[in-house]
């Protein structure tokens, strides 16, 4: 597969893991006092799990898995509103199938559809659309969730609507942005991270200029990498690097996918349909300001939280975690999953307590999918 | 031809005359079974042999859509129980077919069922000498669900159990990975992917003849249906309680699976196959082994995809591309296609 | 949400709204060139794509894939002729 492959090659992964070692050395990073490299984004977390990376560096480099699993951070009040729009009878519900299986306070989608409600799982909010064209007596609901990398493909969805005069199609809006939680981990006196690698796909999007703050305000060096295994171990090579010269700044490992100033049709399709709400709720890590989206009121015919009653804090009830769940703990980097007192016990992926066990690219479910530290739970 | 019904219909399923002439004239004029009591009556000459056991299985299949590239729900019914039988190392004989029909149900796509099913017994010298037929409201069934139970004979002196695993076994597969399950992933429409794969759907007996032939040190054998090889092998690595170590370089998949995975964000190795096994035996037969397959239409992509090990008994491990190993677990529900 | 798989645009299948056919290893789906419809339609196809949730959300700049793996490929060569090198140092300590 072009533009994979080569970037899978293990004898260029052999080239990167001696550089790292080498850099790793020349720091000091040892597996007591190892370097903390944070990958924001739950798809880098994925891809360092299913290629062993964790297990082929060097031992004085540690990553720490981030936030960015839009998934894992979706509030147990906004699954209940997701069944409860979809548990009327005139609505299609759709959404990505990486949402059905986290827990809301009356269960998950799944469960909900094995109750009977109409839930359809879709690869793009494209075929939400489709459907809503063919069933023009059904109300079609899209689940728009996801960082920057899939928000303009709801912005797009919702503008073809818009102009096709859709009258069925409305989307329940989950959007939310990278840059605010990095903000608030920084913030943070207890974090103590010395890189990070920063998110591919979303800065295929927004460029890499949002993460300027990133160095200019705290310091620390971040490079935005793509997913391949040599893009990962490129991109900790370049954080290493950074480390060992004493230079802090934002670089891009993935030029040939991500530009600098972003795309600016993307861009412009979510200025177009969506505003930032003053604050959103991320499981596990509170209220964050200026880091959900919401639709604009000029597109208030494809909103489903007015359609149906649904709006964000309209029923000011922030649902407390479950008994002994410690994600936010974990998503934060403060923990390892191995560490916290359910895994493995009392939060497995059968009988998930929270949304990193749930969602495949939550730290809690590659640890358990991948193995690679199931015998500490044991 | 009493039928004139383009579509099932309740009164088919009332026992009346309506249902006699369904019966008839769709499946008992092509399966042709021996007889019409209710019960196939069949001598057991087979069976006589000191030490020959008597193999017995049953799968029901539900799959949508019931037609798929390379094959139908008919095609499934009947591979499927024949390898059941055969992955025990038995010669299959006969089966049974029971239908339950969604009112509403084209006739025409039932002929075209029962016509599947007669076409791939006969090419694998098993008959459908029995059956039944049911039918349910429009709601209460998906169209089309089948049935099958099948009975073989093993041969004296054949004893395939997964208990037989030792470490350094060799563990091969007859082909590519994957394809049944890409293809109805496809053609679901869901997800809107086009793809030449065609289901890998075939009976598999022949295959295993040749083999146990070959490499009479077979020591188990299992079909990679639901849950992909990842599923068998977690199964047969629990029963033997030696551990399982597959190299990931060395799976064979074609092109068109790796691309439905990279874009649904799904595990090869999940994946349903109705027309491969896994087979475990002893390293100094897997030459031998592998040449029997690979001179069979069905075995022409087989290859060792690991080796039993001493090892993590019990668990399924997987050495990566770069090194590093990874658990090959069982899955929890069904993988599901992903976007982060 | 992180998932995307380069593709090569095809064809394009309704222009008014902006669609085409890519492909990913063999496996070919419909996709929407909005986010890169900056150039006429018709320039796209050929080209390589990353592909998310049904959009090609950006053009991948082969030139750019070849840089970046030719500077991993000299870091390659040149981390072997320093191991060479040590090597042969090493062997001429030994033999002194």
């Amino acid at each position: 597969m072009k533009h994979v492959t080569e970037f899978r090659d293990p004898a260029l992964a052999r080239t990167l893991l001696a550089g790292i070692a080498r850099l790793a050395d020349s720091v000091g990073a040892t597996r007591a006092r190892p370097v903390h490299i944070m990958e924001i984004c739950g798809g880098h977390t994925h891809a360092i799990f299913r290629f062993g990376l964790d297990t082929l560096v060097h031992e004085g480099v540690e990553f720490i898995h981030g936030p960015g699993c839009p998934v894992c951070v979706l509030p147990m009040a906004r699954v209940d509103d997701c069944i409860g729009i979809a548990e009327r009878p005139e609505v299609i519900f759709t959404t990505f199938g990486d949402a059905m299986r986290v827990p809301g306070t009356r269960g998950s989608l799944m469960q909900a559809r094995a109750r009977g409600a109409d839930i359809r799982m879709v690869y793009s909010p494209l075929d939400a659309l489709e459907i809503a064209r063919r069933t023009p007596d059904r109300e079609v609901v899209f689940f728009g969730l996801g960082f920057e990398t899939t928000t303009p493909a709801t912005a797009f969805a919702i503008l073809a609507a818009a102009r096709e005069g859709l009258a069925n199609f409305s989307v329940f809006c989950n959007h939310i942005t990278v840059p605010e939680p990095i903000r608030a981990l920084l913030a943070d006196p207890d974090m103590r991270l010395d890189g990070f690698i920063g998110p591919g796909h979303v800065g295929m999007v927004i460029g890499t200029h949002p993460f300027d703050f990133i160095p200019l305000e705290f310091g620390k060096p971040i490079v935005v990498a793509g997913f391949e295994p040599v893009d990962l171990l490129h991109a900790v090579a370049m954080v290493l690097a950074q480390i060992a010269e004493g230079r802090a700044e934002v670089e891009n490992q993935y030029a040939r996918v991500v530009p600098e100033h972003g795309n600016p049709a993307a861009l412009a399709a979510m200025a177009e349909v969506f505003s930032r709400r003053p604050s959103f709720e991320w499981r596990g890590l509170g209220e964050i300001e200026e880091s959900g989206l919401c639709i604009r009121p000029e597109y208030a015919g494809f909103d489903a939280e007015a359609r149906f009653a649904v709006g964000y804090g309209a029923r000011r009830r922030s649902v407390p975690e479950p008994e002994g769940c410690a994600c936010g703990a974990v998503m934060t980097g403060r923990i390892k999953p191995t560490a916290c007192a359910q895994y493995g016990r009392g939060c497995t992926p059968e009988t998930p307590l929270g949304a990193l066990m749930v969602s495949s690219e939550g730290a809690c479910a590659a640890y358990w999918q991948y193995g690679g530290a199931r015998v500490a739970a044991e | 031809m009493a039928l004139r019904d383009t579509h099932v219909t309740m009164a088919h399923g009332g026992g009346g005359r309506a249902m006699r002439d369904l019966i008839e004239e769709v499946f008992t004029a092509v399966f042709r079974p021996p007889g019409m009591e209710d019960q196939a009556r069949l001598t057991t000459e087979a069976l006589q042999a000191p030490g020959a056991r008597l193999a017995f299985t049953t799968d029901s299949f539900v799959v949508a859509p019931p037609e798929f590239p390379g094959g139908d729900i008919g095609r499934l019914a009947v591979c499927g129980t024949i390898n059941d039988l055969a992955v025990g190392g038995a010669r299959p004989l006969w089966l049974s077919a029971a239908f339950i029909l969604e009112e509403g149900t084209e006739i025409a796509l039932l002929r075209r069922i029962v016509a599947s099913m007669a076409r791939e017994a006969a090419a694998a010298g098993v008959r459908i000498v029995t059956g039944d037929t049911k039918v349910v409201e429009r709601g209460a069934a998906d169209g089309v669900f089948v049935t099958t139970s099948g009975i073989g004979v093993i041969a004296p002196g054949v004893d395939l159990a997964a208990r037989h695993i030792r470490p350094g076994d060799a563990v091969i597969v007859n082909g590519p990975l994957g394809d049944h399950g890409a293809v109805i992933l496809a053609a679901r429409g869901d997800f809107a992917l086009e793809t030449p794969l065609q289901s890998d759907c075939a009976a598999l007996h022949g295959l295993m003849a040749a083999v146990l032939a070959a490499a009479p040190g077979v020591r188990a054998a299992r079909d990679c249906t639901r849950g992909g090889l990842a599923s068998a092998l977690n199964e047969m690595a629990a029963e033997a309680g030696v551990g399982v170590l597959l190299d990931e370089a060395a799976l064979p998949l074609r092109a068109e699976v790796r691309g439905v995975c990279e874009i649904l964000g799904l595990d090869p190795l999940y994946l349903a196959n109705e027309g491969r096994l896994v087979l475990v035996c002893p390293s100094d037969q897997a030459g031998a082994a592998l040449a029997a397959l690979r001179a069979l239409p069905h075995g022409d992509g087989a290859c060792i995809v690991g080796h039993a090990v001493a090892d993590h008994p019990a668990q399924v491990r997987m050495t990566g591309l770069f090194g590093g190993s990874r658990i090959v677990d069982m899955l929890v529900g069904d993988q599901l296609p992903r976007i982060c | 949400m992180c998932l995307g798989i380069p593709g090569r645009i095809l064809a394009i299948t309704d222009p008014a709204r902006q669609m085409a056919l890519a492909e990913v290893s063999g496996v070919r789906r419909e996709v929407s060139l909005a986010p890169v419809a900056d150039l006429p339609l018709a320039e796209r196809v050929g080209q390589w794509a990353l592909i998310h949730v049904g959009f090609a959300m950006a053009i991948i700049d082969e030139a750019e894939a070849a840089r970046t793996l030719e500077a991993l490929r000299d870091l390659g060569e040149a981390q072997e002729t320093l191991a060479a090198m040590a090597q042969g140092d090493r062997a001429l300590e030994g033999s002194r």
